[in-house]
């Protein structure tokens, strides 16, 4: 079979009539000057890009956002039957859009289901507006004791659990406290539709029943908790 | 021999004088200019000889029954170019940010001079531009010009598409009105809805996890600069694809027989 195989062809560049070959120089010679060009190359490439590409994304998917409690008035203007609304500042510096309506009632323990999981005790619940189908702003019908959504014909009940339409999962929630005799509402947070908490907030249409709540993983920039 | 006419009825004052004898011809300024041009246009070419590889350009073989429907592509191509050249003089005027942008569009079409009509073009040129791109893709398709060995310029084609959406997509938000905010808001979070990544592709759109201070120049810098960019660059490599495949007979031509003999039925 010896006689079927192939001469091993030269090591040397100028036997192998390449283009460009010099006296002396292997082909591994060569290859490892290309590898070398190629790789300062790349190098060069990455100490640009790689810096450009986090520059772009870093602060935007890892930054945390500063924690602002916003006062909004004293237990006593908020109802337990109804919600009031308050206008706060969502993201500060960019005037009126990023300003943002909640909807704020006192808790009633007949309607509220207990906290889940335990530990934060909220006296003062406040609802978003955001809708949970793709975020247009819900607004609240006294007549119907709905939240109803312009966009899609989201409809959310007096809890902001989905009553019809396209939303996945319960009006967003923000943090709430009470600091001497004031109400001040903190960050936002999302719950499932068994009102279990998520503090890093999902971005509307994400589903945090299930499986949903691995597809839609939660923010690095929040805290875990 | 050459036939010449006869020469019109001019007065004797103004009609060219017969040369005297010994006299070289006088050169024009018209000749002059015409030798300076050819002189100017021979000195780059001998450069660059860019001149072979324009003649590979223009003038290519184009097969029987080129029709209208052939000049979508070129249509498409000249509505990009409107937009760009639209969308720079724009730029001069528009300011991204989140509090002066929605003033500075109100700006331009009230008060700069023809600014209404420039942004009339931009904004309705992005429409003629989307459906240009689908009747050519149509044309593409219907023909059966996306077959071998025209694969990539389908592929490259489809890329443009996607990116013109982008630029749609991104363009829209920069009026600042209540439309574009909410638009966007709606379409960044359509985005958010792909499963693992699509999160994280919300918060690099917007710069953050709300609506912020730089989403408006986020989309800005991304209509105006990252986009265009890939979509000069792609046009590029569609049209040399053009010019070295060569265009499509359409489909109800039928291919002329080894013999040489066309088939016809009647």
């Amino acid at each position: 079979m010896a006689d079927g195989r192939k001469e091993p062809q030269s090591k040397y560049t100028l036997d192998r009539g390449m283009p460009g070959a010099f006296e002396g120089e292997t082909v591994t010679r060569r290859r490892l000057m290309n590898l070398t060009a190629q790789g300062a190359g790349a190098v060069a490439v990455a100490a640009f890009a790689l810096p450009a590409l986090g520059f772009a994304a870093g602060s935007a998917i890892f930054e945390r956002p500063v924690v602002d409690w916003q006062r909004i008035g004293v237990p006593d203007d908020f109802p337990t039957e109804t919600y009031v609304p308050r206008v706060i500042t969502e993201t500060p510096g960019i005037g009126t859009v990023g300003k943002t309506t909640i909807y704020v009632r006192r808790r009633n323990d007949a309607i509220d289901p207990p906290p889940n999981p335990p530990g934060y005790d909220e006296q003062i619940i406040a609802l978003s507006t955001r809708c949970m189908h793709l975020g247009c702003p819900v607004r609240y019908v006294e007549a119907s004791q709905r939240f109803i959504c312009p966009c899609h014909g989201g409809v959310y009940n007096l809890l902001g659990q989905v009553d019809g339409g396209p939303p996945v999962r319960p009006l967003d929630r923000f943090y709430t406290r009470i600091r001497n005799g004031q109400v001040e509402v903190g960050p936002r947070y999302s719950v499932n539709s068994e009102f279990r908490r998520f503090p890093s907030y999902r971005d509307p249409a994400q589903d945090l029943d299930g499986i949903g709540q691995y597809l839609y993983p939660g923010r690095f920039s929040t805290p875990k908790q | 021999m050459t036939m010449k006419l006869p020469l019109p009825p001019l007065p004797s004052a103004l009609q060219p004088k017969p040369k005297r004898p010994g006299e070289s011809e006088r050169v024009r300024p018209v000749d002059q200019a015409k030798e300076a041009g050819i002189a100017t246009i021979d000195w780059i070419d001998e450069r660059t000889s860019l001149s072979g590889a324009l003649r590979w350009t223009m003038f290519r073989k184009v097969p029987k029954g080129t029709n209208w429907f052939y000049t979508l592509g070129s249509a498409t191509l000249f509505a990009f170019l409107s937009q760009a050249v639209t969308g720079v003089f724009l730029a001069m005027y528009y300011d991204p940010s989140p509090t002066r942008a929605y003033e500075s569009a109100r700006h331009i079409t009230n008060e700069v001079f023809l600014g209404e009509f420039v942004r009339g073009m931009h904004k309705w040129g992005s429409t003629v531009m989307v459906v240009l791109i689908f009747l050519h893709m149509g044309r593409v398709f219907f023909f059966g010009a996306y077959k071998y060995p025209r694969e990539l310029s389908w592929i490259t084609g489809s890329v443009l598409l996607i990116l013109t959406m982008t630029m749609s997509f991104t363009g829209y938000l920069l009026p600042f009105d209540q439309r574009s905010y909410w638009a966007t808001i709606v379409g960044v979070n359509i985005n958010g809805t792909g499963p693992l990544v699509g999160p994280f592709l919300s918060d690099f759109l917007r710069g953050g996890s709300e609506f912020g201070a730089t989403t408006l120049s986020r989309f800005y810098a991304i209509h105006m600069l990252l986009v265009p960019g890939g979509i000069i660059a792609l046009i590029g490599f569609h049209l040399y694809l053009v010019a070295r495949l060569g265009t499509t007979a359409p489909p109800w031509l039928r291919a002329s027989s080894d013999t040489g003999h066309l088939e016809e039925r009647v």
